[in-house]
């Protein structure tokens, strides 16, 4: 608009457009979120100016290289989908909230994606270039917890929301909240009471466990509540714990350890090419034909790589599994349009992905604007959302997602049906009365602006 | 409270993790010591040779095959490099030199992840190898004992090139006064590309013959440059023995150390450069003023 313009009294033409604006309003009925036109909302973070245009931005950023970069790479299929999705007006979108049609609240969804390289430093940079650069209306990425809550301050400070995708430490949702982030992966300490039963139930009482940690929040958080939960429930104890920095190439030292430390069970909370070279390991160390293999915190792509001879019999808690399809309608759906373009079953890290997406387009048409008080007002409702893991809802105290831990185990070669299908469904448990009270990792949320 | 089976079972680990670091390492060292370039594409190359024999092991189910296309095409691959991109670097200043290698070794990094992916590949160690030995004191995985005697033969065979043949007559002269090799008329660029090609090849021989131990990814390398860099520190810049002394103890450190806490094992590996840096800032078999 130039100078002369603006200083022109209204045209006949802009009248009639204004006019036509109004009818079409009404025509929509009260459905219609009037919040959408309202443009009396104060300025915080990049609205409005993220979202003035006929599109708005979203800033990903994922390991692509490094230990978690096959994680990142399967995180990055899940957002492209869910966006291909929500801009084409996809029926799977439609069934996840029947309020999100085509866009979110009628904008063109685009995105960016970034490395991370699962470095907090490098994932708050280019996050924040995102927010500066591209006007970033939501945030979203990670597979290493350190970088989840790095990036939860950066959504506090910034004003802009941050959905983080595999993050499975105790202080994403705990002592590291944030007002500005909502987790939809299950805090470690709810996978620990989900496979605990399951683990006392199968491999009996006073057992001795053997952790092989990674050496940061996930992996330290993770620990103590498996180590927690099993005492209680079984009185099983710890031989040892051997801790590991992210990116170990060589287990050897710590499989020794391991070997002479008198376990029965091992719990592996390494995740990514951590998990599988450190199976891959105990495998040629002969630890796994003495001692029961566990993986609490699943990482997608493992028994892809380490293989179903390895993996059978094997537990391991996650977020999902394609098989739960033969319960739940959306994750059918789900599967199929990734098997369309991927040729493979999706793992958990897309699957999650995809279900941040959607739950986020579903909180902004809900908020019926992209204001961020309003849509973590929407998100604070704890309205039931429907997902590939059956109905699920935020808490409104910690922003954490109430939902079920899938419990697998690893299905012996011969029993594969198909190329993917590595593992049988054991139990999908409910997540809501195995979650701790909202403060009990000293959640407090900060302000809304 | 000291366990002693853990103990010598530990001692033993850090030999066998300790001999790969020395291939490793002695390939570092000798392009530097005779090129004086600092060759930060060097887990590149570790990579790549994991990369080529897995890809031949794909077509031909064959170990023995595996391992002499990775290391053949590293050798390749580093001649390659070499007259193409790194000789116009020998007059530069090392900063220069330092970019340009780390620049290529990203560029070989992504080029891999480009083509095959970030899934680990593995290639399974040959069916004589496979299982467990049981040692008496210990059980150990049959392939890593392949590995230390794979490698000592490898270091033996570069031992034998640099010390017992004229190429490495030279090559250890131009590591002492390369001006000096110059003047008497040997021509020493070629020499460099040997060199250069050697050096690779033996990170690219070490890579593939890792590979049954550690599945290949394409930022394998990434670790192993920076525990190689500490191997050369330690052991001496440019010397082959200060390498395989180097490799050795830095073997034993990481071992030892995480039988007590294994969070401190890289601490303690670099706690010891620091220290050997300060006692013998040439390293335990370098030579003051060398390259």
């Amino acid at each position: 608009m130039d100078y002369r313009d603006s200083n022109d009294p209204p045209s006949r033409r802009r009248i009639l457009q204004a006019g036509a604006g109004l009818a079409g309003a009404t025509l929509l009925g009260s459905g219609f979120p009037l919040n959408a036109l309202a443009a009396d909302k104060p300025a915080l973070g990049n609205y409005p100016a993220g979202t003035s245009g006929s599109s708005v931005f979203i800033g990903i950023c994922t390991p692509r290289t490094g230990t978690y970069a096959a994680q990142g790479e399967d995180e990055i299929k899940g957002y492209e989908l869910a966006i291909e999705h929500l801009n084409s007006g996809n029926e799977l979108m439609h069934r996840i909230s029947p309020r999100i049609r085509k866009g979110v609240l009628g904008k063109t969804v685009k995105y960016g994606i970034a490395d991370s390289e699962a470095k907090p430093n490098t994932a708050v940079q280019a996050q924040s270039r995102f927010i500066s650069e591209n006007k970033a209306i939501m945030i979203s990425g990670s597979v290493s917890s350190a970088v989840a809550v790095a990036i939860n301050k950066l959504a506090e400070r910034e004003k802009v929301i941050y959905l983080p995708c595999i993050t499975g430490s105790n202080d994403t949702t705990g002592k590291d909240c944030v007002r500005y982030s909502f987790r939809q992966c299950f805090y470690a300490e709810t996978a620990a009471n989900a496979i605990g039963p399951v683990l006392v139930k199968n491999l009996g009482r006073n057992k001795k466990i053997a952790f092989l940690t990674p050496d940061y929040t996930y992996g330290h958080t993770v620990r103590q509540s498996m180590q927690d939960a099993l005492a209680s429930l079984g009185g099983w104890t710890v031989a040892t714990n051997q801790i590991s920095p992210l990116g170990t190439t060589d287990f050897s030292s710590h499989l020794l350890n391991v070997a002479n430390s008198g376990a029965d069970v091992v719990i592996n909370i390494n995740f990514g090419r951590d998990a599988v070279l450190s199976i891959k390991q105990a495998k040629q160390f002969g630890i796994l034909d003495q001692m029961t293999l566990v993986m609490p915190y699943n990482t997608p792509f493992l028994a892809k790589e380490v293989g179903a001879n390895i993996m059978q019999g094997v537990y391991a808690g996650t977020d999902y599994w394609w098989t739960v399809q033969d319960r739940f309608a959306l994750a059918k759906l789900f599967n199929e349009a990734f098997f369309k373009k991927h040729n493979y079953m999706p793992e958990w890290g897309a699957n999650s992905a995809y279900m941040q997406v959607a739950m986020w387009a579903d909180a902004v048409e809900r908020a019926g604007s992209f204001y961020p008080v309003d849509v973590i007002k929407a998100y604070e409702q704890g309205k039931t959302v429907q997902s590939t893991v059956g109905p699920v809802h935020f808490r409104p105290e910690d922003h954490q997602l109430v939902r079920p831990v899938i419990i697998v185990k690893g299905k012996k070669p011969g029993a594969m049906k198909s190329a993917d299908d590595y593992y049988d469904v054991v139990e999908v448990v409910d997540g809501g009365p195995l979650m701790q009270k909202p403060d009990a990792f000293g959640c407090k949320l900060g302000s809304y602006t | 409270m000291l366990n002693w089976a853990n103990f010598v079972s530990q001692c033993f680990n850090g030999l066998v993790l300790g001999a790969l670091l020395a291939l490793i390492s002695s390939g570092l060292t000798i392009i530097y010591g005779t090129l004086g370039v600092l060759n930060l594409a060097h887990g590149a190359m570790f990579m790549l040779g994991g990369y080529a024999g897995w890809l031949a092991y794909e077509y031909s189910h064959s170990y023995v095959v595996a391992v002499v296309a990775g290391s053949l095409f590293v050798l390749v691959a580093g001649i390659f490099l070499e007259r193409t991109i790194i000789r116009f670097f020998y007059g530069r200043p090392p900063e220069d030199q330092i970019l340009v290698t780390f620049g290529l070794g990203i560029v070989i990094v992504e080029l891999v992840r480009l083509g095959f992916g970030s899934l680990s590949k593995s290639v399974p160690a040959p069916e004589w190898a496979t299982g467990i030995t049981s040692l008496g004191f210990m059980i150990y995985p049959t392939y890593r004992l392949a590995v230390v005697a794979i490698v000592a033969v490898a270091l033996l065979a570069l031992y034998v090139l640099l010390y017992r043949t004229r190429l490495g007559m030279i090559v250890r002269a131009g590591i002492e006064d390369a001006q000096m090799v110059d003047a008497l008329g040997i021509n020493a660029y070629r020499v460099f590309m040997v060199v250069f090609g050697i050096g690779a090849m033996a990170a690219g021989f070490a890579g593939i013959v890792n590979a049954p131990v550690a599945p290949i990814t394409p930022d394998i390398g990434g670790d192993i440059l920076v525990q190689t860099f500490v191997v050369v520190v330690i052991g001496g810049v440019g010397s082959f023995p200060g390498a395989v002394l180097g490799g050795l103890i830095a073997g034993e450190i990481l071992s030892i150390t995480s039988m007590f806490d294994p969070a401190y094992s890289q601490v303690m590996l670099f706690a010891a450069m620091t220290l050997v840096l300060i006692v013998r800032p040439y390293g335990l078999l370098g030579t003051q003023g060398r390259a």
